[in-house]
């Protein structure tokens, strides 16, 4: 089933397409409908998930390797699994309408259901390199959409920092995983051994790394400065991915990892502090911007803080229920923000207003959601606000810091809430004129927001219609220490009779309506704050980029100079004094000079003519000569081939040397007559380099044939080449056969080097040469165009 | 160039390498040969005839274009070792089927890596006459001034 879908998602990735092309109205649907029906799939699994370990599923992958597809749903994969297949579906369901004219509208829906296969495939993964996979997977994908209107400087530059980020903490995550895998000694997250872990001398580095990949992704302080930049993608995304699902995956991956890694201050605290500053920054951040993404962006680093807290805090209902909560009113704001703005050309939820009687429906949907996100009774929101004040207030250590952090992010929320989702809706725009407003949106825009408003009253009033069974298999799956948790989430109960809770809570809703009606005075008092910014870690990204690119060209500078003969003197230099250091060690003159005796008068003449051909060719005034002579240095080692019983060897030679004297023929007709250009004592030196290096090869050549060595490798190969490979030439046997991705490798190479010298000299000629390409159906006559 | 003599037997020459150029290639699995120098040999009657003829012959003569031959030949290489990979064992193992042709005294031995080789033979003449005929057509338009 887990494979199946996610094959089914990749094959839908891919032909999402094609689909749109063949009807844009109809294709687009098509591929909506997919993870819908995923969704009901899982829906309908529910059963075997929430129970005991839940289902576990193994495919061979690279079984050597301890690499195997595997995969398991429990509580907390399957709600991510519901979330990504339902607002998936749900998304690309208004993406259908919000795109409906733009020509990349296949290629989008390809990306982001490709981004819905990484996804599910990242929170159903048990394997840990499996995971690492599926979460790159998830930064390409998110990279792709960010960059979607890649004519734009300011949205190639938000994917960039986005990817880099996310890319860092990547890195980091496999580093911690594969050293978790080793500390742990499984490959599979269910079978790591808690206690060899938390024993290992590698849970610090373990921790910290895994720590890094999660906060980069999920946009923890202080690496928060990607998402809102991340805003510059089209709605549908900021709804799916940086709200819903993927900037999820790092609180996913703690979550996960918490019962292996969790119960060490080390952690527990981290968690408990970057979450809390996190929640507390995002939720003042929010309301220093004035677009609506934006303030829903810094509301979501705020939620985010908030699940990494609860994490810290031991404290998996909370997190757990606010997490369902979360996702079902932020999704459905930002869809609502998407399509104001497309509906009314403007960012700024200030100059909105009066819309409730423009489009009723998204109206009261946005309302609904903007209550959830503020906490308001009945809603699910409301139930989540309690039961985090509620573990707060119960904590153990850090009662008072958590209360109090959550009590004034809930204020601020509140008045985000109000903002968003209620003030473009019920109040008159700040500007005093009517809001343009284009068209009612649709029915395919307008789905996906009613049901999650829908959703988050039904959660609130009916728990046990779908949020109990999820946070309570949520719960079970990160603490699973304790015996099958039961879980309250009546709303009622937690109403009345009234706690220290339900006083802050319904203390923040009021507090965050006053800082909503004195908005204008609150912006004007913390508007000093901003210098802050200044030093943020979003100046510590740019910083670390410059420094990245000044270190690049520096190093070229001095690697790469563009002196060819400064390197060939350092290759030189560099090959001789290693193999001349490896040869200080050993040499053995006599059995090299018991090997000299066995030289035949036959080799001693070809091994004259070889050091004539040298000599001439470095004395020569022309190119031609020198080739000339070059070649005959060729040929005489094509001799030497065929003299030692290598006719392949010799036949090759033979053919090289032959193309290449005629492609040097063809190149130098171009190159000026020799003059002396370099100074004399460069020459010298030069001369000096290469009697050393030719000096220390032969040398080595000599002690390499004088010691024998350990039996040779051939052996195998003549003895093998006619029963393994059905050939009697061992070296065609080896070429094609025995090492034949060798040779695959090498003939790339060859066509990459025709290719290179085809687009160097194409490129340089300019477009007049290429304009003059000849075809081969070409019919002038070609005669007589030959050269002179 | 315009040497007649050099001209006539190219024409002559040409075809000749060509075939010699596939015996090599077939024939080196047991003998000396084998799909690089093949290609190399078939490579070099090309040249001939560019010096010959020019390049524009040649292309013409190829009738294939030869950054065509440069992936087609890749592609059969790469090929060539799947069916190995499928069949449980080492990707570009070589597999061997004996075919009784009629008229052949010994049943003849057909194998994967033949069409491997075939793939290098191709490669090799498509990337070296690449060279060739880009460096003649360079050399041409820059003596031509354009």
């Amino acid at each position: 089933m887990t494979a199946s879908a996610l094959a089914i998602l990749i094959v839908t990735a891919g032909l999402a397409p094609v689909l749109c092309r063949v009807s844009r109205r109809f294709g687009s649907l098509v591929v909506a409908a997919v993870p819908l029906g995923l969704g009901l799939w899982f829906a309908s699994a529910a059963g075997d998930a929430l129970t005991g370990t839940g289902i576990v599923q193994t495919w061979a992958w690279l079984p050597d390797l301890g690499l195997n597809l595997a995969f398991k749903v429990d509580g907390l994969s399957l709600t991510f699994a519901l979330l990504i297949c339902f607002i998936g579906a749900g998304v690309l369901l208004y993406t259908t309408s919000y795109l409906a004219d733009h020509p990349r509208l296949g290629y989008f829906m390809s990306v982001l259901t490709g981004f819905m296969a990484a996804m599910l495939g990242l929170v159903l993964a048990d394997n840990v390199i499996l995971l690492f996979v599926f979460w790159e997977l998830t930064s390409i994908t998110s990279f792709l959409l960010i960059g979607f209107d890649y004519e734009r400087e300011r949205a190639r530059w938000a994917a960039t920092q986005a990817l880099l980020t996310t890319g860092l903490g990547g890195l980091s995550l496999l580093a911690g995983l594969l050293l978790l895998g080793i500390a742990g000694g499984s490959w599979t997250i269910s079978g790591l051994d808690t206690q060899r872990v938390l024993e290992s001398d590698l849970y610090v580095a373990i921790a910290v790394l895994v720590m890094l990949g999660s906060f980069t992704k999920s946009a923890i302080f202080p690496f928060h400065y990607w998402l809102p930049n991340a805003m510059e993608a089209p709605s549908p995304v900021s709804a799916l991915l940086h709200s819903a699902t993927m900037v999820k995956a790092g609180v996913y991956l703690l979550a996960r990892l918490h019962p292996t890694l969790g119960g060490v201050p080390m952690w527990d605290n981290t968690l408990a502090l970057l979450g809390g500053v996190t929640m507390v920054a995002g939720a003042y951040l929010a309301l220093r911007q004035h677009q609506l993404k934006k303030i829903l962006a810094y509301s979501t680093v705020s939620s985010l803080g908030t699940l990494v807290m609860f994490i810290g805090l031991d404290a998996a209902k909370a997190a757990a229920t606010y997490l369902l909560a979360h996702a079902m009113f932020k999704g459905c704001l930002f869809l609502v923000a998407g399509t104001l703005t497309k509906m009314s050309g403007q960012k700024d939820p200030e100059k909105l207003g009066g819309l409730m009687a423009r489009s009723p429906i998204l109206g009261i949907a946005s309302l609904l959601a903007a209550l959830s996100m503020a906490g308001m009774f009945p809603l699910i929101g409301f139930v989540s606000k309690e039961v985090m004040l509620k573990a707060g207030i119960a904590h153990p250590e850090y009662s008072v810091a958590a209360t109090a952090g959550i009590t004034v992010s809930a204020v601020l929320t509140v008045t985000a809430a109000v903002i968003v989702g209620v003030r473009p809706f019920l109040l008159r725009p700040s500007t005093g004129t009517d809001v343009q407003w284009k068209a009612a949106p649709g029915w395919r825009q307008l789905t996906l927001p009613v049901i999650l408003a829908i959703g988050g009253v039904v959660a609130g009033l009916a728990p046990a219609a779908f949020a109990k069974p999820l946070i309570t298999g949520m719960v079970n799956a990160i603490d699973p220490a304790g015996v099958p948790h039961e879980i309250k989430l009546d709303w009622l109960k937690l109403l009345y009779p009234p706690t220290l809770a339900t006083y802050l809570s319904l203390g923040a809703l009021a507090l965050g309506t006053v800082i909503f009606l004195g908005r204008s005075t609150y912006r004007t008092l913390t508007a000093p704050a901003d210098a802050l910014n200044a030093v943020g870690p979003a100046r510590g990204y740019d910083g670390a980029l410059a420094g990245i690119t000044t270190l690049a060209s520096i190093q070229t500078r001095i690697v790469q100079n563009g002196s060819l003969q400064i390197y060939v003197r350092v290759m030189l230099l560099t090959v001789a004094t290693l193999v001349g250091l490896a040869l200080s060690r050993s040499l053995d003159f006599s059995a090299m000079l018991e090997l000299a005796r066995t030289v035949t008068t036959f080799e001693i003449m070809l091994l004259l003519a070889l050091t004539a051909a040298t000599l001439s060719s470095i004395l020569q005034k022309t190119a031609l000569a020198t080739i000339a002579c070059l070649s005959g240095v060729g040929f005489t080692i094509a001799m030497l081939f065929a003299l030692y019983g290598a006719p392949d060897l010799a036949m090759t030679q033979f053919a090289v040397e032959t193309l290449m004297l005629i492609i040097f023929v063809f190149v130098i007709f171009h190159l000026p007559k020799y003059r002396d250009l370099s100074r004399r004592a460069f020459r010298l030196l030069d001369f000096g380099l290469a009697g050393i290096f030719g000096f220390t090869i032969a040398l080595f050549v000599a002690a390499v044939l004088a010691t024998g060595g350990p039996p040779s490798i051939a052996d195998f190969h003549a003895a093998n080449s006619l029963s393994g490979g059905y050939g009697r030439n061992v070296v065609n046997v080896i070429l094609v056969d025995f090492r034949a991705i060798d040779t695959l490798g090498e003939i790339f190479v060859i066509g990459v080097a025709g290719i290179g010298v085809y687009t160097m000299l194409r490129l340089r000629a300019g477009p007049a040469a290429q304009a003059s390409e000849p075809s081969i159906d070409s019919s002038e006559p070609s005669v007589g165009e030959g050269t002179p | 160039m315009n040497s007649v003599i050099f001209r006539s037997s190219t024409i002559v020459l040409l075809p000749f390498m060509l075939v010699l150029s596939i015996v090599v290639l077939l024939r080196g699995h047991n003998e000396p040969g084998g799909g690089f120098v093949g290609g190399l040999l078939a490579a070099s009657g090309f040249a001939l005839h560019a010096m010959a003829f020019g390049h524009v012959s040649a292309r013409k003569t190829l009738r294939i274009d030869p950054r065509v031959l440069i992936g087609l030949g890749l592609i059969i290489a790469t090929i060539s070792g799947l069916p190995a990979a499928f069949m449980g064992k080492a990707y570009l193992k070589g597999l061997w089927v004996e075919l009784n042709a009629p008229g052949f005294p010994d049943p003849l031995k057909v194998g994967t890596p033949l069409a491997f080789d075939i793939g290098v033979y191709l490669l090799v003449l498509g990337a070296a006459f690449l060279m060739i005929v880009t460096l003649e057509e360079y050399r041409h338009d820059a003596n031509t001034g354009s």
